[in-house]
């Protein structure tokens, strides 16, 4: 590829971050655009986590962990990386099994895990109620503080990123237009602003799935590992109707972060007080402590959620020249340093890291993808 | 009058009032650090904006949502440590 007037991300989020880390590494300079509209980067919990609802999951976020991993020595105190680890907990003879398979999946493709039964789980998180069968642990997952990693990427290059607070209006592959008329031209542009990438591209079937979160005061000590429950597993990924799942994260202030809520269909961002208090006492019925706690902040985030709940990375199939690395829903966080690879390394025509094939957009644009809508119609 | 317990030291205030009122009267300008080691003091006074959590008989509570009370406790943070004089 030529590289007269580089590189537009367009979204400096988690993703839009270490896209143009990836594609400065290389040599480009790059132009990140932002309309600080608030996405979901600065939202979330910022909890690396390795899922495996599918193999393109389960290969998505364990790349993207030992790259995280590899980030880690390298980081900013601010980036708050901690290799604290995740506990699914079982709550019933079922979620027990599901440990047990989930742990020997794992375990078979070498990954840092193991079982806790119940006695072992209340020596480890002795604030989680008893009555729990135990816990499967993931050793490898860890914790960050996402806006502070976004701009720790942007300084690893100096002088080849620049980031500007601007909102664009219209996209195509040979650049952008600014509102207010500006045009800015590029070699390459990568779209990676979340839920706004239907916006531009109304073609991208990316909705918003909204989640509720709170933060409590500081109370260092009351959990060690990021601790969310195997019902989760059933509940994210039903889709009607809101869904609360139990997910709570220590903090390295000393505050836990309390999750989480996933609910179709609104774009508001006000806190829903109803959903805010059955999430809490969902909660409280796994950490019973939490009721003597103080709440400080509660806020909600709108997750880019695609319709097979994987990312779409890669080049659009219409559109030349234009790049996505969008509709992560959850995992932005965790995935954002193997989308940066798998995208940046087409881009420039490099091996891919791991099989593209499950994140390409052409399963939903292009002439396959409208075949794959109009049988669905 | 009720007798407060402040940062170890007596301190006599008005019955009635909320902690952070006598916090105020008695000289405690800020009442707490935040986690990027400022000093934080009340400011909503209406138990919205969280800054004025103070530890009370041990636990972090909201000091302008607390009525004073005799023989209360109240440990505050400052910049020279716990029972400075900030």
């Amino acid at each position: 590829m030529k590289c007269d007037s580089g590189a537009i991300v367009v979204g400096a989020g988690i993703v839009g971050a270490a896209c143009a880390e990836a594609l400065a590494r290389r040599g480009l300079s790059v132009r990140l655009l932002d309309a600080r509209s608030g996405g979901a980067t600065a939202a979330g919990m910022g909890h690396l986590v390795t899922l495996d609802d599918n193999d393109a999951e389960l290969a998505l976020t364990r790349d993207s962990i030992v790259r995280w991993r590899a980030w880690a020595p390298a980081m900013d105190e601010g980036c708050a990386f901690r290799g604290n680890g995740t506990l699914w907990l079982a709550a019933s003879d079922e979620e027990w099994a599901l440990a047990e398979n989930k742990g020997a999946r794992l375990a078979a493709l070498g990954e840092a895990v193991d079982l806790l039964d119940a006695r072992a789980l209340a020596g480890v998180e002795p604030a989680l109620r008893t009555g729990l069968l135990g816990a499967l642990r993931l050793r490898e997952d860890a914790i960050v503080y996402p806006p502070n990693v976004v701009r720790w990427l942007l300084r690893r290059h100096p002088g080849q990123i620049s980031e500007r607070h601007a909102e664009v209006v219209e996209i195509d592959g040979r650049g952008v237009t600014l509102a207010g008329g500006e045009r800015l031209a590029a070699d390459v542009v990568v779209l990676a602003n979340g839920i706004e990438a239907a916006t531009l591209c109304p073609e991208l079937p990316i909705v918003p799935k909204k989640g509720h979160l709170a933060i409590t005061d500081r109370y260092p000590g009351v959990l060690t590992h990021t601790v969310t429950e195997l019902g989760y597993l059933g509940s994210v990924h039903n889709s009607e109707g809101p869904s609360l799942a139990f997910n709570a994260q220590p903090r390295p202030t000393g505050q836990l972060l309390i999750g989480t809520s996933r609910q179709f269909g609104s774009r508001d961002r006000d806190v829903d007080g109803g959903i805010l208090a059955r999430m809490l006492e969902h909660a409280a019925g796994f950490l019973p402590v939490l009721r003597e706690l103080n709440i400080v902040r509660c806020w909600t985030g709108l997750r880019a959620a695609s319709p097979d709940s994987l990312p779409l990375i890669g080049r659009h199939p219409d559109r030349d020249g234009l790049w996505l690395a969008v509709g992560h829903e959850g995992l932005g966080v965790t995935a954002a340093p193997t989308t940066a690879e798998l995208l940046v390394g087409a881009i420039f025509g490099e091996p891919a890291v791991i099989d593209p094939q499950p994140y390409a957009p052409e399963r939903f644009l292009g002439r396959s993808g409208a075949r794959e809508g109009a049988e669905d119609a | 009058m009720p007798e407060l317990i402040v940062n170890d030291r007596p301190q006599q205030v008005a019955a009635g009032i909320s902690v952070a009122a006598a916090l105020a009267r008695l000289g405690h300008g800020t009442v707490r650090i935040s986690v990027g080691g400022a000093p934080r003091a009340p400011l909503c006074g209406m138990g919205v904006c969280q800054e004025c959590r103070v530890r009370i008989d041990g636990r972090l509570q909201l000091a302008c949502q607390t009525v004073v009370r005799d023989g209360m406790r109240i440990s505050l943070e400052t910049l020279l440590g716990q029972g400075g004089q900030g």
